[in-house]
């Protein structure tokens, strides 16, 4: 007897291979034997030589990622809708891979027992295992492909190992199509139009002896040198130029380039005596180079939905780590993961304003806050922005913040959607706090600065790392000059800024030991976030804030400046840039490697070195702190 | 020596003391080993004493698993009611599901809970209905303890008193925060699976040790 919850799942799978193919009786029958599954974010599903389960899964919500045990690496990452450990349940042998909750997942799980019955009953069903099994769908953005999900083979270990990406070997269309040396031109251009394909392969003898693309049909077809009723060989291209179907991707760019060609031809062993197992083109190569961050930006920018927009922040997340492992410097990592970043929430904005019924009524600006707007965010976070708009006639204020609320609320649920966490605070555009016209703000902010209590300085400190993403900057620049004039009047407000500033516990004890957290969730884990990055970017806005510099955000170019604006303390601002990098790219390192935000670290899990360099950044903590105690005059405050 | 208190306790049927005599196991410590009975019922409105139950929806929570054939549903026959409400779930008086009377309905029901813990989208709510159905049939109150969502869900949130935060959240406010489909709202199952999904992505957040920390 089906219900509710099994109506809900067959229409759900409905929308998915091989379940497509199902019978809508057979669909349900099927979903009342599944078992729903939450899983947290980082367990695992199944792991790497255990025996088969009774289910295989699809992806209801979230993502899996597989990979091999013991490697960061991942091969693969499972979607809605994908399905995954199967073909050891079919095959009678163990996971090959692991399989890994990347983020919180619910997954449908689905019995052997009852499904393959049906996948034997049913044609379909069989033809798409086969062809799961068997072709290798490219997935751009994982370094596998999706072909191999259901298990592995030798190939894997060779994509898993090659950590550098130009050595790797590059898929390529094994989707041949060909034609004879008599063949009209018109019918190879009909043809090529239906494959929808750049490029034809001229055959004799099952042997490859030419190669036609679009450039020969323009250039010799086109232009009336050859007539139209001509024959394949008084265009092709030969003899071919062909290699060996192993090939890196710094092999293909280079073969094309010297040759000036712009297709492959990849035979058996390379020869043209040999059969023509595939063709490469530069399209291939430049989805294979899909961890390029102009590649992610034009994706960013063509991507028509939320869904597809998460998919580009796995490729996001895989250029991070990348780079990190290359050793490349932070601060061009940083700036290049926060063009990413803002380019994905622009295009979010772009794609929730048309999705409004109506134009906005007056300008706005939206504002990222926090570690976005410090152009600190390099994994994905929490989401802490803010919304500022036109001031309009007292009678129209709540109709047009009504607005900028829904506004607010569509692009935190996208933003959401594409890995961004919703910030536990509620410091977001859809609260109603959060969205307010200019001379509102300016009253909040003017609030904050003539009371500042704890609270107050907390929300200054959040408030005032604030990077227009998108709108009309000069309501940025106005609240700014507004931020600053009142400051200046009431410069106390600087000294509760600073002292905000050093509240946050220190990261060492009395022999220089690591303090842990005592209790809670993260019991003897070290916070990084909280012992040595706040403090140290807390140190930075005070310091550039008195001296009313609002244009710079990013910690460590806070201290850039400082150096330059005070040569006497040149040499702990240059320390203190360089410990804010060294910070944040510790933090991303423990963030990626435990797919977390990276804030807790399991001190026994580092090795001597990276203590060494810890507990140098926090000898330099120590030192911006007696600066800005004694400059903001702190102590006096309190006492 | 209490003569009236046991005649009064021999009236009960079996189906009770079976139910009672689950209640002698104590809840397992550890959060993955405990089962959780995630319920929602429809009523014809929200008066204790006039309206009455339509529907009664629940399924089992065993370390974060549900078995989709485990969950219940049975709808009650009706002598009482109420035209507004058949609106919002459109379950007519006499519907064609299968429709149990009200005192097997919570025979099964009972059956089913077992000693597991009550989980419930303000569960008070639910609770009140289902004694109120057993005190009808001359049955003691429900013995579970029990959980409520939006109790779960606010503990999550950061206390701050700047910024404003709402006084109360709906099952569509959690729903829509979770991003859960919001397709079979206002049936009994649907809204409990709706409810099971936030109470496992709240129990994430919440990362309770064991079972008392949840229930404090």
């Amino acid at each position: 007897m089906k219900n509710t919850i099994s109506e809900r799942i067959a229409d759900f799978l409905k929308n998915y291979p091989p379940f497509n193919t199902m019978e809508a009786k057979q669909l349900e029958q099927l979903s009342l034997e599944v078992v729903i599954i939450h899983k947290e974010t980082n367990t695992i599903v199944f792991s790497q030589n255990e025996n088969p389960h009774e289910h295989f899964y699809v992806v209801n919500k979230g993502a899996i990622a597989l990979s091999k045990e013991g490697s960061s690496q991942i091969l693969d990452i499972c979607d809605e809708g994908d399905v995954f450990g199967l073909r050891p349940l079919l095959a009678h042998e163990n996971y090959k891979l692991e399989a890994k909750a990347y983020e919180e997942t619910i997954l449908y799980a689905i019995p052997i027992k009852e499904f393959k019955p049906l996948a034997l009953e049913n044609k379909r069903i069989g033809n798409f295992l086969i062809e799961s099994f068997a072709s290798n769908t490219g997935n751009p953005y994982s370094i596998k492909h999706r072909g191999k999900l259901y298990g592995s083979n030798q190939e894997v270990d060779q994509y898993s190992t090659n950590k550098i990406l130009d050595l790797q070997p590059i898929k390529y269309s094994t989707d041949l199509i060909t034609c004879k040396k008599g063949t009209k031109i018109k019918t190879i251009a009909n043809k090529m139009t239906q494959h929808n394909v750049s490029c034809i392969l001229v055959e004799k003898d099952n042997l490859p002896v030419g190669i036609i693309t679009d450039k020969d049909l323009r250039k010799k077809v086109a232009t009336g040198l050859f007539p139209i009723s001509g024959a394949a060989k008084t265009i092709m291209s030969s003899p071919i130029i062909t290699y060996p179907k192993e090939l890196t991707l710094a092999q293909s760019q280079m073969a094309m380039m010297k040759s000036n060609i712009s297709h492959l031809v990849l035979t058996e062993d390379g020869t043209t005596d040999t059969r023509a197992v595939g063709i490469l083109s530069k399209h291939d190569i430049m989805v294979a180079v899909g961890n390029n961050p102009a590649v992610l930006l034009r994706a960013i920018k063509r991507a028509a939905d939320a869904k597809r927009l998460r998919g580009i922040r796995h490729g996001i997340m895989n250029l991070l780590q990348g780079y990190l492992d290359q050793n490349i410097p932070l601060g061009l990592v940083s700036k290049i993961i926060s063009e990413l970043n803002d380019a994905s929430t622009k295009q979010v904005i772009e794609i929730a304003l048309t999705k409004m019924e109506e134009e906005p009524p007056v300008k706005f600006t939206w504002l990222s806050m926090g570690s976005q707007g410090r152009g600190e965010q390099l994994l994905n976070t929490d989401q802490d922005n803010a919304i500022i708009f036109e001031d309009v006639p007292d009678e129209k204020l709540e109709e047009t913040r009504g607005y900028f609320k829904k506004l607010g609320e569509r692009i935190s649920k996208m933003l959401n959607t594409i890995g961004f966490e919703y910030c536990p605070a509620d410091m977001m555009a859809s609260n109603r706090s959060w969205c307010q016209s200019l001379s509102e703000w300016k009253k909040v902010t003017s609030h904050w600065i003539h009371n500042p209590g704890p609270e107050e300085i907390l929300l200054s400190s959040i408030f005032f790392d604030y990077n227009v993403v998108y709108g009309e900057k000069a309501l940025a620049d106005e609240l700014s000059h507004s931020i600053f004039d009142q400051a200046n009047h009431y410069p106390q407000f600087f000294t509760h800024l600073a002292s905000g500033a050093l509240q946050n516990p220190s990261p060492s004890g009395f022999f220089r030991d690591f303090l842990v957290e005592q209790d809670g969730e993260h019991k003897d884990f070290f916070d990084l976030k909280l012992r040595a990055l706040m403090p140290i970017i807390d140190a930075a806005r005070v310091l550039i804030l008195s001296n009313s510099i609002k244009s710079i955000n990013n910690t460590a170019e806070r201290y850039e400046k400082l150096a330059e604006l005070e040569p006497n303390n040149k040499e702990l601002y240059l320390a203190c840039s360089y410990a804010s990098k060294a910070l944040l790219k510790f933090r991303t390192r423990q963030g990626l490697l435990h797919n977390d935000s990276g804030r807790y670290i399991a001190l026994d899990k580092l090795n001597k070195e990276e203590k060494i360099k810890l507990k140098r950044t926090f000898k330099t903590i120590k030192e911006i702190q007696s600066l800005i105690e004694v400059r903001f005059q702190v102590k006096n405050m309190l006492r | 020596m209490w003569p009236f208190s046991k005649k009064k306790q021999l009236e009960l049927p079996d189906f009770w003391w079976d139910y009672e005599e689950h209640f002698k196991e104590k809840l397992p410590e550890n959060i993955h080993e405990n089962t959780f009975v995630v319920l929602d019922t429809e009523t014809t409105g929200f008066s204790m004493t006039k309206d009455r139950m339509l529907c009664i929806g629940a399924l089992k929570l065993v370390d974060n698993n549900i078995v989709v054939k485990d969950s219940f549903e049975v709808y009650i026959k009706q002598e009482h009611y109420n035209r507004d409400s058949a609106e919002i779930h459109g379950i007519l008086k006499k519907s064609k599901k299968d429709s149990l009377t009200e005192l097997d309905a919570l025979k099964l029901f009972l059956k089913y809970a077992k000693n597991h813990i009550l989980v419930g989208h303000h569960v008070i709510f639910d609770i009140n209905m289902i004694n109120a159905a057993l005190k009808r049939n001359g049955l003691p109150k429900l013995k579970n303890k029990t959980l409520d969502t939006e109790t779960l869900y606010i503990r999550t949130l950061l206390i701050s008193t700047v910024v404003q935060r709402k006084e109360r959240y709906t099952l569509d406010d959690l729903a829509k925060k979770f991003s859960i489909s919001r397709k079979d709202r206002h049936t009994a199952l649907g809204d409990a699976f709706i409810t099971a999904i936030a109470f496992l992505r709240t129990i994430e957040k919440l990362k309770p040790q064991k079972i008392k920390d949840l229930l404090r």
